[in-house]
């Protein structure tokens, strides 16, 4: 599906952002793109969707990234971006839903089938013709995720798709995260997240894959993940932790008892 | 941030009210826009001193404000901004025509006077059509009527985007006071020795915020283009208000009804 080699991008100034990647993307795979913050994780998609120029080799269902490409390009891929506010600029989600399907020439009664669709599947026909400004932050992602599901990309793009969001949201979101049957690429620094939705983990460092694994292998790796900024997955970390956290919280208890 | 978020709330409202459901809002976008652009064509075009026979011009958006829902209210709310400068246009006709026009009682009204009152009433008839359009159209749609008349994409596409971005830039600048109220407590507004930065960061973040939903609409197909396909097509019955509308306009433009109606009782 996605297929790069060499690939390098660097500002007009400074440090090259993305140094010499090469990995590619098979149909239907789930891959976790993790690093620290400044590693190339967003950079990388935007790349990937022709938003900043690359050198090197990148092609996108068969589709060389350039120019000439990018409407096929982008047709294929959808991208969630981190902040929803910005990919929902309509005034209520329906709006947002039909404006790509519009936008690639369907009647407005088909994108209004597909926008339908969409919501039905995602459980989320009450949002139909609710006010972005209105929706609360949780129900605004899942929104953002209809927007790009009524494209029918072959690849979904998602830029920390459970940041900023409650334990219950954040959960939602996973699970339609997992229930995807396209291509998914999603940079978290959720790593829990990222074990529960993908098979496979790239890790980045300083615009290089310094890793490229199946998902449990590398993140259960600690001294990969704290070589590279990050740390186990909560849900891998060890009871020795876990207890001192808990002798932890036990003190604070007496001292507050104390007060 | 008070000030700013009310009026990020306004901005909202106004596309909440035009998104309601009533038959003025049904109506053809293009229809609706037609009208109301005769209407202040033909409002401006009475003569300075006429003010009796522009008052039953007042029943076209008196007739929108019932069928519509729309409450008077919220207009004379979002209209008070410029309200005042309209009612200030006549301020000084008085002074320079004080030539006796009409007399009620012991009142001797000047030219100056009438047409002061005129050129007022002209104005607040005037912003609450051009509200009234706004306010039963939603942007997308009115841009799209824009189309159909030829007015060119380049320029109906930046009244979109700019309407779009009002927003962006509020929100931005409402982020930004709140942290900066919050680092200076007691002070009230922004100080002079900061707005440069402040300024200059607004721009900057309002750059970003913009360069994201441009990425957004890219990404989802957009081409310079927006999609206004599916728009409400002109039906009979929307063809029928305009050309109703418009030969009213005209006649009451033609003849004086207040005066017609006055002849009637009083000889």
């Amino acid at each position: 599906m996605i297929e790069m080699e060499h690939v390098s991008f660097a500002y007009e100034t400074g440090e090259p952002v993305l140094n010499d990647i090469t990995v590619s993307v098979g149909d239907g795979e789930s891959v976790g793109l993790i690093g620290a913050n400044g590693a190339g994780k967003s950079t990388l998609m935007k790349v990937m969707l022709g938003l900043l120029p690359h050198e090197g080799r990148l092609t996108v269902d068969g589709l060389e990234v350039e120019k000439n490409n990018l409407a096929a390009v982008r047709r294929s891929l959808g991208f969630v971006l981190q902040n929803s506010d910005n990919q929902m600029f309509m005034p209520t989600v329906y709006e947002d839903m039909i404006f790509a399907p519009l936008n690639y020439g369907l009647s407005r009664e088909e994108a209004e089938r597909k926008a339908d669709a969409v919501l039905e599947r995602l459980g989320l026909t009450k949002l139909k013709n609710r006010y972005n400004h209105k929706i609360s932050g949780g129900e605004k992602r899942m929104a953002a995720i209809a927007t790009i599901l009524v494209m029918e990309p072959k690849a979904v793009l998602m830029d920390e798709p459970t940041s900023a969001l409650d334990p219950y949201n954040r959960r939602v979101v996973i699970n339609a995260v997992r229930e995807l049957r396209q291509t998914k690429l999603i940079a978290s620094h959720d790593l829990d997240m990222i074990r529960d939705a993908c098979d496979r983990v790239l890790l980045l460092s300083g615009g290089r894959i310094v890793a490229d694994g199946p998902a449990d292998t590398i993140l259960r790796d600690r001294a990969l993940l704290e070589a590279h900024r990050l740390e186990l997955p909560l849900s891998l970390q060890n009871r020795t932790s876990n207890s001192a956290l808990g002798q932890q919280s036990g003190k604070h208890r007496t001292a507050s008892k104390r007060i | 941030m008070d000030q700013i978020g009310a009026s990020l709330r306004e901005l909202h409202e106004m596309d909440e009210l035009a998104l309601r459901r009533s038959p003025v809002h049904g109506l053809c976008p293009l229809c609706k826009l037609i009208v109301t652009v005769t209407f202040i064509v033909t409002v401006v075009s009475f003569p300075k001193n006429a003010l009796t026979a522009l008052v039953p011009m007042a029943l076209y958006p008196v007739l929108l404000f019932q069928l519509s829902g729309i409450p008077v209210s919220a207009c004379f709310r979002k209209l008070r901004l410029v309200l005042p400068l309209v009612l200030a246009v006549g301020l000084l006709n008085p002074f320079f025509d004080r030539a006796p026009l009409l007399r009620v009682g012991e009142v001797t009204l000047t030219g100056g006077m009438i047409s002061m009152i005129t050129l007022m009433v002209k104005g607040v008839l005037c912003l609450t059509a051009a509200f009234l359009l706004a306010a039963t159209t939603p942007i997308d749609a009115l841009c799209a009527a824009l189309r159909r008349i030829r007015v060119p994409e380049t320029m109906v596409t930046l009244l979109l985007l700019t309407y779009r971005y009002v927003g962006v830039l509020a929100e931005e600048a409402a982020v930004m006071t709140d942290a900066y109220s919050l680092r200076a407590p007691g002070q009230k507004g922004i100080h002079i020795s900061a707005w440069g930065s402040f300024l200059g960061q607004l721009l900057l973040r309002s750059m970003d915020r913009a360069e994201e939903l441009y990425a957004a609409m890219l990404l989802r197909g957009y081409h310079g283009a927006y999609p206004h396909a599916g728009t409400k097509p002109c039906v009979p019955k929307d063809a029928a208000y305009a050309l109703c509308c418009v030969a009213v306009f005209l006649l009451l433009r033609r003849y004086d009804l207040a005066r017609l109606l006055g002849s009637l009782f009083v000889r």
